[in-house]
């Protein structure tokens, strides 16, 4: 067999790895990922991945099944490994508890994500369309400024923000998470790159000759066909609104949102591990339930967003 | 010219202008005006009731530098971006490749490691605090193993096992997300390289070296980038590691795990704290290092991958070649295949098996490691598998 190709591409350290394989005769294996059926291997690798996942929400929610005595004479393992009645008690003293009002904070968790990625779809399709499908002068350097002010880490403002955030009056608003999330330039971004192969300028067209305004073009001819980018984008932005900690814990005081419970779960139950590891539980569960209905376009958006980015 | 017409034609002019708008005021107030302020904020005295005090030039800048706590913050990031960073990277390109098979249930395998991607950061750090805890999962099973000898957790005591601890849960965080990209790009890969490798007996591990990895740089070094940049940032989980409880959230009783970030917010926001200015400095400072480290990091993976890949990188002639042998063994076994097949219905067997056993028998009957013949010689190219092979494509 010719090993000069291996040669070539692979230099010769391979070329002799592989005169030797094939003079000890061993079977050249096909590995050709889209047709052959992986081995047993691949599939407990795979479990134990699984079983990382999601061992950590379920170990909380096993704590969380336990009272006090039960966590501290079950040290090195889980108290329990099946749920208890006990959890149910606990949620119902987490969301009762006097120090901190959880469905508040759910209420103001859910507004401001649902705003942030509402406004952010709206606004980055819009700009997307702008970006994509019509020509201006200038297009090139601002969509250039636009991936540009990608590279800025967020941080860095963060202190000029809170004095802004104190001089408008928004410390402890919800204003203060909401609005400086509107549209972002990720969402520009992936917005553009969908419609420039998604939306094909002859449909644009048709609904201009037709005597269609540009905001009628964008809505009845742009928005449907940007719809799968943006349900992905969607999800990320509300994932990622859902799940900020460290800009809450900066401008809100006692106004909380879901992670800003977090923190007061042990000033409110001091040591008792079971009832502030139910909290946790029930602060870190509501976006798994969206994620069991949404977790397959959440993948697919993140392959996508390789493929592009 | 008539009105509507005027106004069709101003709807044209102005429009894409609007409908980017939007998003350049807002980037301006909180995105630019920001950036720039922080500038003004990093030279004065400033506090958070009292606000603009006295110009003090420089001065936050050079206490920031004073400070010991500044640098091992900083120390304290690089380490724990190492922690988690390194072994992200091996553990999401073995998952991507893990990945990247004809798998059943394929939707499930992937959802399951973007879980952790869900699961909020701060929940986790209060998790794995209570896992790595004196009385957690873990400790209490090291000590009987006799690996451990502390009477309380080392992992709140001990500065580098408090990063290994912080490192995992980044680990445990980001780990499937970024598999799920590199699998994205695995499966980009043209298979034909695959089947020309195969063809050519490299072993399945020698294909991943030699020919995913190098095929899949440009997201790697994506990925690393990304994973720098978000890295060095890191608040959530060293915040809630210790259960943020009286006295908590500080990075433990000696700044053990103290990150830049929290140091920052500990300096504008924590408790008997009010340094606005001093804080706006390491915000700038941290800015230049996270592009300093950036660009180090870009060149380093650049170099890193360019040099490990140049007794592998395959020329685009190369691959075209490589790919059109793929496609004449492929179509040559298909022939066979074909003609297999018809032998057998004729009730015969393949003809071809008995021509070409001799060439299939052994490696050196056309030459060493020195054949310079070039991969367009396809002349001995089939193997006793390949119609199989071909006959799936």
């Amino acid at each position: 067999m010719s090993t000069g190709f291996i040669e070539n591409t692979a230099g010769p350290g391979a070329a002799r790895y592989a005169q030797k394989r094939a003079a000890k005769g061993r079977p050249v294996q096909a590995h050709n990922p889209s047709t052959r059926r992986p081995g047993w291997l691949t599939y407990a690798l795979l479990v134990v991945v699984f079983v990382v996942s999601v061992f950590p929400l379920y170990a909380s929610a096993m704590y969380g099944s336990s009272t006090t005595q039960e966590i501290s004479r079950s040290v090195g393992s889980l108290p329990t490994w099946f749920p208890t009645l006990t959890l149910l008690d606990n949620f119902g003293e987490v969301l009762s508890a006097s120090q901190f009002n959880f469905w508040m904070a759910f209420a103001n968790s859910v507004l401001v994500a649902v705003a942030v990625s509402a406004s952010t779809v709206f606004f980055s399709t819009l700009a997307g369309f702008s970006f994509a499908k019509l020509t201006f002068r200038g297009r090139q350097a601002l969509y250039l400024t636009v991936i540009a002010t990608l590279a800025i880490p967020a941080q860095v403002g963060t202190i000029p923000m809170f004095v802004m955030m104190n001089d408008f009056g928004w410390i402890d608003s919800l204003l203060a998470l909401t609005v400086p999330g509107l549209v972002g330039a990720f969402g520009v971004f992936w917005m553009t790159q969908y419609l420039q192969e998604a939306l094909p300028f002859e449909l644009v067209e048709a609904a201009r000759v037709d005597g269609a305004s540009m905001f009628r073009t964008f809505w009845s001819i742009a928005l449907p066909a940007a719809r799968p980018a943006a349900a992905t984008l969607a999800l990320f932005t509300f994932v990622g609104s859902w799940n900020s900690f460290f800009w809450p814990a900066v401008v809100m005081r006692s106004q909380l949102t879901m992670p800003l419970v977090i923190p007061q779960l042990r000033g409110a139950f001091t040591t008792d591990t079971g009832l502030v590891m139910s909290g946790v539980f029930l602060v870190a569960a509501p976006l798994l339930i969206v994620f069991a209905f949404a977790g397959k376009q959440l993948v697919s958006g993140v392959m996508a967003g390789a493929v592009k980015g | 010219m008539g009105w509507g017409q005027r106004l069709s034609r101003w709807d044209i002019k102005v429009s894409p202008y609007l409908y980017i708008s939007p998003f350049f005021i807002l980037f301006a107030i909180f995105g630019a005006f920001p950036l720039l302020f922080n500038v003004v904020v990093a030279l004065h005295d400033w506090h958070r009731r009292a606000g603009m005090g006295d110009y003090v030039g420089l001065d936050n800048f050079t206490w920031v530098l004073q400070q010991p706590l500044f640098w091992r913050s900083l120390e304290n990031t690089f380490s724990i971006f190492l922690w988690g960073g390194i072994p992200q990277l091996v553990l999401a390109l073995l998952i991507a490749a893990v990945l990247d098979q004809n798998l059943r249930a394929r939707t499930f395998w992937r959802m399951s490691v973007l879980v952790p991607f869900v699961v909020m950061p701060v929940a986790t750090s209060m998790i794995f605090g209570q896992v790595f805890g004196q009385f957690g999962l873990l400790v209490p099973n090291l000590q009987d193993l006799g690996l451990l000898t502390h009477v309380e957790s080392p992992f709140f005591q001990d500065r580098l096992l408090s990063h290994a601890a912080i490192g995992s849960m980044v680990v445990f965080r980001w780990t499937g997300y970024n598999s799920l990209i590199l699998l994205a790009a695995m499966q980009a890969v043209p298979r034909e390289l695959y089947e020309a490798s195969t063809v050519d007996g490299a072993s399945r591990v020698r294909q991943f070296f030699s020919v995913t990895i190098p095929s899949i740089r440009p997201t790697m070094i994506f990925v690393i980038l990304t994973m720098t940049i978000g890295g060095l940032q890191i608040f959530d989980e060293v915040r809630m590691f210790d259960g943020g409880g009286t006295g908590g959230g500080k990075g433990g009783a000696d700044n053990q795990w103290t990150t830049v970030v929290l140091y920052l917010y500990n300096l504008g926001f924590g408790d008997w704290q009010d340094r606005l200015g001093q804080a706006a400095a390491v915000g700038w400072i941290f800015a230049a290092v996270i592009a300093v480290f950036s660009l180090v990091n870009f060149l380093l993976t650049r170099s890193i991958s360019s040099s490990s890949a140049r007794t592998t990188r395959v020329s685009k002639a190369q691959r075209a070649a490589a790919i059109a042998k793929a496609r004449a063994v492929a179509a040559d076994s298909e022939r066979r295949a074909r003609e297999a097949g018809v032998a057998t219905l004729l009730g015969r067997t393949t003809p071809y098996d008995d021509q070409r056993a001799p060439d299939d028998g052994g490696p050196s009957d056309d030459g060493g490691p020195s054949d310079d013949r070039g991969p367009s010689d396809d002349g001995d190219v089939a193997q006793p598998d390949a119609p199989k092979e071909g006959a799936h494509r």
